[in-house]
């Protein structure tokens, strides 16, 4: 099946399509994590500066994408501060990398992923979790076996949200780490040189195509597998 | 074990003060919503961190604020059977059940399972999920659940309060079969005299914030001053006699013979009764031909007047005592005495069954 559509699609095109693929895949991966905590820290959590990192978190989704990846670049260029760290001393370098478009999907996509849990965690009583510690669980412990099956619907739903953002991710990345073909060069940003060039239309609406029946396949799937976690996880 | 507990916290317009040492079996927090017994529990059970005092069950320090000492709520080593159950809904009745055992210390053997699932009646629902079980039938597993974490102690935080009539009086006797089954301490809140009545060792009658009285339950539950003047009642300790063909029980007790609605338990068991003190009415002769089947003889021992037109004559039946709520006017037409012989009188139905209790 692969094989016909990468023949339909032709190399070029096919290799922009897996290259969203893993740019998404990573994306969203490595940012859960920091999406789960955060959202917790803010559903839960009271402190001096919540309104700042609930800001900070968000300022992705209402800057402009230029914007912020042009700040990414400042910061994770090769001689921006964190880029300078990051190559010296972990090798790592994500400016002009398909790393770096990665970085870029997974900033803009973490407002909605963080914003789905957290409505998830608020969700969940709190009286639970104090009886899960009246019962012995440590914190970490009530989170693992309380909270967290109970949030997984909303990690479903955030995370296929997120991945379908990443996927569709155009301004911050081709700012951030400019657009290579086979390096950083998205389905957007192919979708966009293509129709730079004559004669591109064919491909661009090929991968137009793609992009459609993706975000299409990824609603449908978060529906349904939201819905299904939480029927387990509700027990009716 | 005895429980210590000494507390001091305050919240926005209300303030709580206690100091009480209860030995061991039921401990009942008794007094009307806002008098501060929730905020009590939570703190013993490490949900809430009071301004100053010390808690500590026997030897076990649960908080000592002058030591800078607070054990963390997963380290108490507590069973809470909240009111509303907070049974988790992603895990089976088993799970459920199991949850505590999974963080009990490797030291301790809790209670078997198939013992504490036989004493409450939940094996046909071990594989079920708390959204398919009815309000009695998750109280049940709410018990199971705290009892199976291998507690030192047992918390009950109104566990009836959410239930129908028909309801609790399914879940009491559980309450009961722990209390006189299984050695762990109990602190039971509640704003039912019956539940008191049925299930205390001790009484801790709370008011404001504050200890109004302590004690045994038929002293509590006759302390106008701790219950309200309302709620007054005597306990007294019967036998099982016999249970009659025309749905009467017949009980023995140290002023004379019971009936009352069948009640449960076999010829020779001994119950508690309680019997509302505003029921009880008082003759100074012997009467005759009356209606009421219950005619218990006393001596008058005190007779405490109230702020309004009634006063309570306090009988000694025995080593018991029985209170009757008349009238200041009744009092002084009988011209009542401490050191008369008096008869109370009492209707056999004014007795509900679940006035009745182990």
């Amino acid at each position: 099946m692969w094989g016909v559509l990468a023949g339909w699609l032709g190399p070029a095109e096919w290799e922009a399509v897996r290259l969203s693929a893993r740019v998404a895949l990573w994306a969203t991966a490595v940012s859960l994590p920091f999406g789960i905590v955060t959202a917790y820290v803010l559903a839960r959590w009271e402190f001096p500066g919540k309104q700042v990192l609930n800001g900070l978190v968000h300022l992705p989704l209402i800057m402009p994408p230029v914007v912020t990846g042009y700040l990414l670049l400042l910061a994770l260029g090769r001689r921006g501060p964190v880029g300078e760290v990051l190559e010296q001393w972990f090798g790592i370098v994500v400016a002009f990398r398909w790393t770096g478009a990665a970085v870029a999907a997974g900033v803009m996509a973490f407002p909605l992923m963080v914003r789905a849990i957290r409505l998830a965690i608020e969700a969940v009583d709190p009286k639970l979790e104090q009886a899960a510690g009246t019962l012995g669980a440590s914190p970490v412990w009530v989170f693992l076996t309380v909270t967290l099956p109970l949030i997984l619907p909303g990690i479903v739903a955030g995370s296929i949200l997120a991945f379908a953002k990443a996927i569709g991710e155009f301004g911050a990345t081709i700012t951030f780490v400019s657009n290579i073909p086979g390096q950083t060069q998205t389905m957007p940003l192919a979708i966009y040189s293509l129709l730079q060039v004559p004669g591109g239309e064919d491909g661009a609406a090929r991968l137009a195509i793609v992009s459609v029946v993706i975000a299409m396949a990824a609603l449908l799937l978060s529906e349904f597998v939201a819905r299904r976690v939480a029927r387990v996880v509700s027990g009716s | 074990m005895t429980l210590q507990l000494a507390l001091r916290h305050r919240f926005a317009g209300f303030a709580l003060d206690v100091d009480v040492t209860a030995p061991p079996g039921v401990t009942v927090l008794f007094g009307p919503s806002g008098s501060g017994k929730t905020t009590l529990i939570n703190a013993v059970a490490g949900l809430l961190r009071p301004d100053a005092g010390r808690i500590a069950v026997a030897d076990w320090v649960l908080l000592d604020t002058k030591a800078r000492y607070c054990l963390p709520r997963h380290k108490r080593r507590i069973g809470y059977v909240f009111q509303e159950g907070r049974l988790f809904p992603h895990l089976t009745v088993r799970q459920n059940l199991l949850y505590g055992r999974w963080f009990a210390p490797r030291n301790v053997t809790p209670e078997p399972l198939d013992r504490v699932v036989e004493m409450l009646g939940i094996g046909a629902l071990l594989e079920r999920r708390p959204a398919a079980l009815s309000g009695g039938e998750k109280s049940r597993v709410a018990i199971g659940r705290a009892l199976l974490s291998a507690p030192r102690l047992i918390l009950a935080d109104e566990p009836l309060a959410a239930l129908d009539e028909a309801r609790k009086a399914e879940i009491l006797p559980y309450f009961e079969r722990l209390r006189d089954e299984i050695s762990v301490p109990i602190l039971y809140v509640s704003h039912a005299s019956v539940e008191v009545a049925r299930l205390a060792t001790t009484v801790i009658a709370l008011q404001g914030g504050r200890v109004a009285a302590i004690g045994p339950p038929e002293r509590v539950l006759g302390d106008a001053s701790a219950v309200g003047a309302r709620e007054v009642a005597s306990l007294l300790r019967a036998r099982v006699v016999a249970h009659h063909d025309d749905g009467l029980s017949e009980l023995a007790t140290a002023a004379g013979a019971l009936h009352l609605p069948r009640v449960a338990g076999a010829p020779g068991t001994v119950i508690r009764v309680r019997i509302a003190a505003s029921d009880v009415i008082l003759s100074r002769a012997a009467p005759v031909g009356l209606s009421a089947l219950n005619i218990l003889q006393g001596t008058i021992a005190e007779i405490q007047p109230g702020r309004g037109p009634a006063a309570r004559v306090v009988l000694a039946v025995g080593a018991e005592r029985l209170i009757a709520r008349v009238t200041l006017r009744a009092v002084a037409a009988l011209s009542l005495q401490p050191g008369q012989t008096c008869y109370a009188i009492l209707k056999s139905v004014a007795v509900a069954p679940e006035d009745v209790g182990r």
